[in-house]
């Protein structure tokens, strides 16, 4: 791999196979995270995302291939100090019901040998403070999510692997989740994060990682992604004319498809097409009431690498 | 694997024994313990028509009877969950992602399970001691001690047996049907089979063999470790009392007990990944 081995690449994933018995759950994968970048690894349930952020993590041998971080393979006793620097918020993070938020930061800062009187500064930052003595059995969904966080924050890490980390957080919740993942960023912190919901994560991760059946299917930023796919944009139309009559007009350019519904009709058609089909549509004359353009959103992209 | 780090088994021990104190499972134990050994001082020999806190040899194997169900029970129920627990939870992954080896992770649960099961019977078991104390002789006391001691060995080697089993099963149902295997195997089931083997041979299947196969089953062990002091008790055992002098040093025993303890938390530890 060109990148492997330079200074600004935190983690290096070369080659990585996975397989559970028969089943290929990764399947050659390749990619670098860079320095103080926030990668956003997307892909449907089964598609290998929590498998491959488990070896990252070096919680599970890859069957094949190498994963670095900051250079040092992700087992062995090397590993175990970087692992002081490297905060994890695992996917419906359960904790122990008999503690209570704040003892179970403190006893997590323990095994990472941070200062105890860290944590309640930290519970205050994800705005659990409130909470702090209560035990978690009475936490809500978002409030262990909350606690998942601090605790993945514990030590100031450098590196952040978090899984679906805004599920169960109302809006406000995801708001302020962000604007500490932004000033985490603004400090160099490089994160890896995964998400379903593209609307939330494309404004907020420099580059996305598509995986599909354990094959990363892209890799680049939300506007490489959206042309490098070209997927056909809507036009939508309402009209007053018969059916024929549009078909008829719209003849000799090359269209994804056509259907009409009473006086709407919906054209897909790539972007290269898209004047001319407007051109045309504009030979209609007053038979023309209105036209909207849907550009493919993300969701589409997606599910075009994805679906 | 020599790179081992004390303070992280002490951070894992230490919660796992507060979180007994604190769900009042020690206290609880600790009372059933010294419900049961009350009853059976007080009792204990009530056939010959007396009660009252009598003799201390019928007393000490009136309770060996007891703890050989009672403890490895106990321990298995404790330690089943040990790991599988975590797994099924999902904080066994949040756990590893620490800077902390597998070992250093079973070590500790096993280390915290231990203190609370073995304060437990210290508490329940001395206060009866105590009581007892005051009538009987120093080396009836010893005996005792010894009692306590090996009582505290025995579960934790069923505790030891416990988290293999909560390594090995694929989740916390498996791991209890496990845990329930082991107890019918040493405690029910061995004894039964040896002394099968025994009648079917006619006596003839070997002498020898016999103690050591003996040895082979850590309940056994625990009820050797507590008769031989007392000559005039072994009528009340079975198996028991065909062992040989030569291998019933206690300190033979002390260590094949620790052997029972070594050896499952290293299959457990080969099969943790």
């Amino acid at each position: 791999m060109k990148n492997l081995g330079l200074k600004n690449n935190v983690i290096e994933v070369e080659n990585v196979y996975k397989y559970y018995g028969e089943v290929l759950a990764v399947d050659g994968v390749t990619l670098t995270v860079l320095k103080g970048e926030t990668l956003g690894l997307i892909g449907h349930n089964g598609a290998g995302k929590s498998t491959l952020f488990k070896m990252m993590l070096g919680l599970i041998p890859p069957t094949s291939g190498v994963i670095n971080i900051n250079g040092t393979p992700v087992h062995g006793g090397a590993f175990r100090e970087l692992r002081r620097t490297i905060g994890y918020l695992p996917e419906n993070v359960v904790f122990y019901d008999n503690l209570t938020g704040l003892e179970t930061l403190q006893f997590f800062a323990a095994l990472k040998s941070c200062e105890r009187d860290k944590c309640l500064p930290l519970l205050e930052k994800v705005g659990l403070a409130h909470a702090a003595t209560r035990r978690v059995d009475g936490y809500s969904k978002g409030m262990r999510q909350r606690l998942g966080f601090a605790q993945a924050l514990l030590g100031k890490p450098r590196i952040l692997f978090l899984d679906e980390p805004t599920t169960g957080l109302d809006p406000e919740g995801i708001r302020e989740f962000y604007a500490i993942l932004h000033e985490l960023n603004a400090q160099g912190v490089t994160v890896v994060i995964t998400s379903h919901i593209l609307s939330e994560i494309q404004e907020r991760v420099q580059r996305l990682a598509v995986l599909k059946s354990g094959k990363l299917h892209a890799l680049g930023t939300v506007q490489e992604l959206r042309e490098s796919v070209d997927l056909p944009l809507v036009i939508q139309v309402r009209q007053q004319c018969p059916a024929s009559t549009l078909r008829g007009v719209l003849q000799c350019v090359e269209l994804e498809s056509l259907s009409v519904t009473g006086n709407i009709a919906l054209i897909r058609c790539h972007r290269a097409q898209k004047m001319e089909v407007l051109r045309r549509l504009g030979t209609l004359g007053d038979a023309l009431q209105d036209v909207v353009v849907k550009e493919p959103t993300l969701e589409d992209v997606f599910l075009g690498y994805a679906g | 694997m020599l790179n081992i780090e004390i303070s992280q088994i002490k951070v894992i021990a230490a919660k796992e024994f507060r979180d007994r104190i604190r769900n009042r499972w020690v206290i609880a134990v600790a009372i059933i313990f010294t419900a049961f050994a009350l009853a059976i001082t007080y009792f204990g020999s009530a056939q010959q028509g007396e009660v009252g806190l009598r003799n201390i040899e019928v007393t000490i194997a009136s309770l060996v009877s007891l703890v050989i169900y009672l403890i490895p029970l106990i321990a298995l129920i404790l330690g089943y969950d040990a790991i599988v627990g975590e797994r099924e939870r999902g904080s066994l992954d949040l756990l590893l992602s620490m800077p902390i080896t597998r070992l250093e992770l079973l070590l500790g649960k096993f280390l915290g399970l231990s203190s609370a099961l073995a304060s437990a019977t210290l508490a329940g078991f001395g206060l009866v001691g105590l009581l007892l104390a005051y009538q009987i002789d120093l080396n009836a006391l010893y005996h005792y001690v010894g009692f306590m001691v090996s009582a505290i060995l025995l579960g934790m080697v069923f505790l030891s047996l416990a988290v293999m089993v909560s390594v090995i099963a694929k989740d916390r149902a498996r791991a209890s049907g496990g845990a329930i295997s082991v107890w019918f195997l040493f405690v029910l089931v061995y004894d039964l089979i040896l002394l099968g083997l025994l009648v079917l041979s006619g006596g003839s299947f070997g002498e020898e063999l016999f103690p050591l196969l003996l040895l082979l089953n850590p309940a056994d062990i625990f009820r050797i470790l507590n008769i031989f002091s007392m000559e005039d008790i072994k009528v009340f055992y079975g198996l028991a009392t065909v062992f040989p002098a030569s291998l019933s040093s206690p300190w033979l025993l002390g260590l094949v007990m620790i052997s029972w303890i070594v050896i499952p938390l290293t299959i457990a530890l080969w099969r943790f990944k």
